[in-house]
């Protein structure tokens, strides 16, 4: 029985699991600013959109006042990783950690600070962060998870399980990494495209009937994403095209967070998500010409805020 | 056709002489009407004060015996069509930016010189050009349909006697091609990172995409039998050094941050069109081209 969860890092991502969850089980959430804790200490959480909750969930931003948890789901961007998996060194000995990163590789970095069974995770459910205890629930598309190395499968179906009874959609696999690569190599190419044009994730992505149809660049980068999975031995679940045609067809367009992040030139996760993907290829030897300019294109980008 | 910077340059200086009349032709009224009631005026690398007559009626325009067109790459064939009639008998040359611009001018005159120039600078004011860098023009026959060599001679010896050192050669496309891939290879990186020139060429992850955009271009240039007359690679590199352009904003960045269309489309969208004639595969600067054109999307 998961009876208690924290989840750490409240964007939108973490306060929409935080707010469901509380529903169903005891929440605390691990913040970075106090400032943010204090204020869902006394305002609580409201998630409006797609479901209407208000939820009382217990916040800190000091990893030394976490209760132990059943479940800790690590919701922080891929850039905070390293730092929010190290502040719960020696924490949380009962808890089962959920990664929920985007990109490659989150796994390794928790485990560098702990030895929790993992699972891994991956989301395609959106939001939008209205303010530090307000998140609209956009896109009810679901969250993906499965055992990472000797973690029960069991225990993967039970998470999966729980988040479902709180109003999310969820669904456990014995083997995630085909649904990783799919969204990697998804991601890879829409984010960094969306950051590079400006473009939101709308019909021009899937557009391939003019000669310059930006439908046609996006499915020869994601024609080269595949090559790469399939070389490192992970052929990819979903079509990632398919998942393009599909996303721009829904009616709503979604930014993206690259776009959002070059937008107010934050840091984005560029690292792990392009970076993974060429790392990858450079390993397998693979030859992904059109996703390396794009990666070094968004590092650009990111080098041009200074 | 077209006075903006580099038509004023052309424009300004040619005026000087006493055995040439020049028009001016231009969209801006502005413009046209400063250089009417003023004169045309350069400053900086030189200093002219010039009687041009300017309008912004292509109906206005004398028969001409020459056709200079600095428009934009993609004003090309509006211009050009709507002033066809002053240019029935002219031998017409394009000093514009990228590849197929003759292309376009060949569709309404006969007689067409393919140019290539170096020279640039900025309107400061309507009437008013600051001249930031002198360069040479070099103009030849455009082949399909070319201007006779005699023409194109004139031409070059009134651009020079002008101020505007000019070359008459046989083969103008060396100088062309190097310059399409040097501003292929260089301008969208800048207008999709926002990144100067010297920025750029200093990440050598972003070099080596410029290095692979050159190469490409190089590759269909050779596929039409042309030799470059310098290497792009090195011109970039010097572009890159402090004291000469380590701080330049790509004119293609200029554009994108005040949101006007870019001439991605004679430029690597260009050498796409030529590489597919030529069965020459492109497909970094098709995706530069795709790019850069979603980021034009972006803004309507």
């Amino acid at each position: 029985m998961i009876e208690s969860v924290c989840v750490v890092g409240a964007g939108t991502i973490g306060s929409l699991f935080a707010g469901h969850l509380a529903q169903v089980a005891d929440v605390s959430v691990l913040t970075r600013r106090r400032e943010h804790a204090d204020a869902l200490c006394e305002h609580g959480l409201r998630i409006s959109g797609r479901s209407d909750l208000h939820a009382r969930v217990r916040a800190t931003s000091d990893p030394g006042e976490l209760p132990d948890v059943d479940l800790a789901i690590i919701a922080c961007k891929g850039t905070d990783l390293d730092d929010a998996a190290s502040s719960l060194a020696g924490r949380l000995p009962g808890a089962t950690l959920m990664t929920v990163q985007n990109g490659l590789g989150a796994e390794e970095v928790v485990r560098r600070h702990g030895d929790w069974p993992l699972l891994s995770a991956i989301t395609f459910m959106s939001g939008t962060r209205h303010s530090d205890t307000e998140v609209e629930y956009v896109l009810d598309t679901p969250t993906w998870l499965g055992p990472h190395e000797a973690a029960p499968r069991e225990r993967a179906e039970e998470v999966a399980a729980l988040i479902v009874s709180s109003g999310l959609k969820a669904e456990a696999f014995a083997d995630l990494r085909p649904a990783q690569w799919s969204k990697l190599i998804f991601n890879a190419t829409v984010n960094g495209v969306a950051a590079l044009t400006g473009l939101p994730h709308d019909r021009h992505f899937a557009a391939e009937n003019e000669g310059d149809g930006l439908g046609r660049l996006v499915r020869r980068l994601m024609d080269e994403g595949k090559a790469v999975a399939v070389a490192a031995g992970v052929p990819p679940g979903e079509d990632p095209w398919e998942m393009n045609i599909h996303a721009t067809q829904r009616g709503s367009t979604h930014r993206p967070s690259m776009l959002e992040d070059v937008e107010a030139n934050r840091p984005t996760e560029v690292e792990s998500i392009n970076g993974a993907l060429v790392r990858e290829a450079e390993r397998t030897g693979v030859r992904a010409p059109l996703q390396r300019a794009l990666y070094a294109l968004v590092r650009g980008k990111e080098a041009s805020y200074s | 056709m077209g006075c903006g910077a580099v038509g004023s340059l052309f424009a300004a200086n040619l005026a000087q002489l006493e055995d040439v009349e020049v028009w001016a032709y231009d969209l801006s009224q502005p413009h046209v009407d400063a250089i009417n009631a003023y004169g045309l005026r350069l400053t900086g690398a030189g200093e002219v004060a010039a009687h041009v007559r300017a309008t912004t009626d292509p109906a206005a325009l004398p028969t001409c015996d020459f056709g200079i067109v600095a428009t934009k790459a993609m004003h090309t064939e509006s211009a050009v069509t709507v002033s066809a009639p002053a240019l029935a008998s002219a031998a017409v040359a394009s000093v514009q930016n990228g590849v197929g611009n003759e292309e376009v001018i060949a569709h309404h005159v006969t007689r067409v010189i393919r140019g290539t120039t170096f020279p640039a600078g900025k309107i400061l004011e309507p009437g008013v050009v600051q001249w930031d860098v002198k360069g040479d023009t070099t103009l030849g026959p455009f082949e399909p349909s070319p201007a006779h060599i005699g023409e194109i001679e004139r031409l070059a010896d009134a651009c020079t006697r002008s101020g505007m050192p000019t070359a008459a050669v046989a083969d103008a496309r060396p100088a062309q091609w190097r310059k399409v891939i040097f501003n292929a290879a260089t301008n969208p990186v800048g207008a999709l990172t926002g990144l100067t020139h010297g920025r750029v060429c200093e990440r050598p992850d972003l070099r080596a995409l410029v290095s692979a955009l050159v190469g490409e271009g190089k590759a269909v240039a050779t596929a039409q039998g042309i030799t470059l007359d310098a290497d792009p690679e090195e011109l970039i590199d010097h572009a890159a050094k402090p004291e000469v352009a380590y701080d330049h904003k790509a004119s293609m960045l200029q554009d994108v941050e005040a949101r006007r269309e870019t001439e991605i489309d004679f430029l690597n969208g260009g050498i796409g069109r030529f590489g597919r004639e030529l069965g020459v595969p492109t497909p970094l600067n098709d995706a530069v081209t795709q790019l850069v054109k979603a980021l034009e999307d972006s803004w309507h």
